[in-house]
């Protein structure tokens, strides 16, 4: 029984935040993002930029694996789709477009080519399912970073040492420090979870999770496959290239070594243990994900005081960490920290009527 | 509304239909019956497009389907239930049925993204719609919020019942609707497909094994055996029918 939630029309009972201890939450969520630029240090506004532009790209990710259930360790490519597609038009446009407006401009271009990208990856998922869809979008994860680092690109691309990125400018407001560039990041950030929040409460999230359920009945349901695996690989992948863009103007420099495998994977462990198929999920997950190295560094540092050798081993204890975490959620958790975040929601919202 | 024309299928040496030829007739309920392995489900596959026959043709409301893929042959008004029930279980039942639904929203990427706006009053019109015509209606208005895998068999299968509702279909497809029922299940599934019938005027296609509830409810019976017609016509000519006598209903004691 659900006790506090009197409902006396559909539109209110069709609200996502329900209850007042979900209102709660999201308002003292909103708070703290807002707290974050103005009394918070340095430090502090780079880790929280670089969760920003990670939860877009695990959003992203989120959409296909978490929704479509399609399997997906490619999604780094879309990221790096992304942001190399912002510096070569900022590289290319820069005479042409006012600089006040480049930004405008380029984040929607970057997001539109990684869709673009993203129906071309997605193609073969219209054929092969679970483990050999994971493999071919492994592969064009590989083959992206290749054509990055090919000398013919690299005029625009800047080979395997890298390019410099411009700095973002939103009609005249230069965003040179990170804490400036934080507002863009945060209220992109809340925008595209948002847009991931209403994509499931319509008939197109809705077929999405139809076609993770069990793809024939919704075939029968009037769901085409074809279009739909292919526009969650766009929506997903758009999310990724926004991020990517972010990346772009969030670092001074961009290699194509930070797109790799690696990236892939961490987007991934993010969605499994923040929770697959909830949006908050990628919240939970990215904070997590972005929190864990972090964690390890300090608690090595207290430990060796910079010894050399210690830090030899951090990387590999950092893989370990992951692994564990994708390994122990999956076993004792499969909705990841959503699900547990949810229950105990719940069981306040009853209190103290029922527990559970 | 459907005839489907001297259909054949084959899986490799095995004939699963051979020269499979009816007529539903609209607003009315037309049975398929026959022993197991006859080919009643494969029939009920090829008319909603899984399987493509070898030879014959299917024509819904004027119009050759044969070649249309299944989602293309919702759009056009054809709704299936599932032997093995079907449903999203990830999901909840209301959920579940909106989905039904799919084929008469509008609501693209953009507007999905944004919601707020012309999705939301969409939404919001199939919940009023839906609410009267499939939950009030299939009287499972109790358990509207409930995961599918909380619910017992015979919900279950009322709750697939309601998502083809949703729909709207002109054409509804049952396979097995009361398989492993008891009684009072059973007679509350006959009574909802009877509603269907004559409140919306839907034409109804189903198998079926109880031969109570077929005898009772249908008006026009179609008997297969291994793949081949051997007998069409009312219930009360087939039930009398020495081949259909022999090869399914036996002999009464």
């Amino acid at each position: 029984m659900i006790t506090g939630e009197l409902k006396t029309s559909y539109r209110a009972d069709e609200q996502v935040l329900n209850n007042r201890w979900k209102r709660g939450f999201v308002v003292a969520a909103l708070a703290g993002l807002v707290a974050i630029p103005l009394f918070g240090n340095n430090y502090i506004v780079l880790i929280a930029c670089q969760m920003g532009i990670m939860l877009i790209a695990v959003t992203g990710v989120n959409v296909v694996i978490g929704y479509t259930g399609l399997m997906s360790l490619g999604h780094a490519a879309f990221v790096a789709i992304g942001a190399y597609a912002t510096v070569i038009f900022h590289n290319a446009a820069g005479g042409v477009i006012p600089e006040n407006l480049l930004t405008l401009v380029a984040i929607p271009f970057a997001v539109a080519v990684s869709a673009l990208a993203g129906i071309i990856v997605g193609l073969p998922s219209l054929r092969v399912k679970g483990l050999y869809l994971a493999v071919a979008t492994l592969s064009a994860n590989f083959i992206v970073i290749f054509l990055i680092e090919e000398q013919i690109f690299a005029p625009w691309t800047g080979g395997m040492v890298g390019i410099n990125t411009p700095a973002a400018n939103l009609l005249g407001w230069e965003m040179e420090s990170r804490r400036e560039l934080f507002w863009l990041i945060a209220v992109l950030a809340v925008l595209a979870l948002l847009a991931a929040q209403n994509l499931f409460r319509t008939r197109v999230g809705r077929a999405f999770i139809a076609i993770r359920d069990r793809d024939y009945s919704a075939e029968i349901l009037g769901i085409s496959l074809y279009r739909y695996k292919l526009m969650s690989f766009a929506i997903s992948a758009a999310y990724c290239g926004l991020a990517g863009a972010l990346f772009a103007y969030f670092y001074a420099r961009i290699l194509p070594e930070q797109f790799d495998l690696h990236l892939s994977l961490m987007l991934v462990a993010a969605i499994i243990v923040g929770g697959m198929g909830r949006t908050m999920g990628a919240v939970y997950g990215v904070i997590v994900i972005v929190m864990v190295p972090e964690v390890i560094k300090v608690v090595f540092g207290a430990l060796a005081g910079g010894g050399a050798e210690l830090a030899m081993i951090r990387a590999p204890i950092q893989e370990i960490a992951f692994g564990a975490l994708i390994v122990g959620f999956l076993l004792f958790e499969p909705f990841g920290i959503n699900q547990i975040i949810d229950r105990a929601l719940r069981a306040l919202n009853r209190w103290p009527f029922a527990r559970g | 509304m459907l005839s489907v024309q001297d259909l054949s299928l084959s899986f490799g040496g095995i004939k699963a239909l051979q020269g499979v030829s009816f007529t539903a007739a609209p607003g009315q309920i037309t049975a398929i019956i026959g022993p197991n392995g006859a080919g009643k489900t494969s029939l009920f596959n090829v008319i909603s497009g899984f399987y493509r026959p070898d030879a014959g043709q299917v024509v819904f409301d004027g119009q050759d389907i044969t070649a249309l893929r299944p989602d293309r042959r919702a759009e056009l008004g054809l709704a299936r239930t599932f032997q093995n029930i079907a449903l999203f279980r990830g999901m909840s039942v209301l959920d579940n049925i909106k989905l039904g639904a799919h084929t008469r929203l509008k609501a693209g990427v953009y507007g999905a993204l944004r919601y707020f706006g012309a999705a939301r009053a969409e939404e919001l019109e199939l919940r009023a719609d839906i609410e009267a015509r499939v939950i009030d209606f299939l009287e499972i208005d109790h358990i509207r919020k409930a995961p599918i895998t909380a619910l017992p068999y015979g919900l279950q299968k009322r709750v697939e019942l309601g998502r083809a509702l949703a729909m709207q279909p002109r054409l509804l497809m049952l396979d097995e609707p009361v398989a492993g029922m008891n009684r009072e299940e059973t007679e509350d599934m006959a009574r909802f497909i009877l509603d269907v019938q004559e409140e919306f005027g839907t034409t109804i296609l189903l198998v079926e094994h109880d031969m109570h509830l077929v005898m009772d409810i249908c008006s026009h019976v179609v008997v297969l055996n291994f793949g081949q017609q051997i007998a069409s016509g009312p219930p009360e000519k087939v039930r009398a029918d020495p081949a259909v006598i022999e090869a399914y209903l036996g002999a009464a004691a």
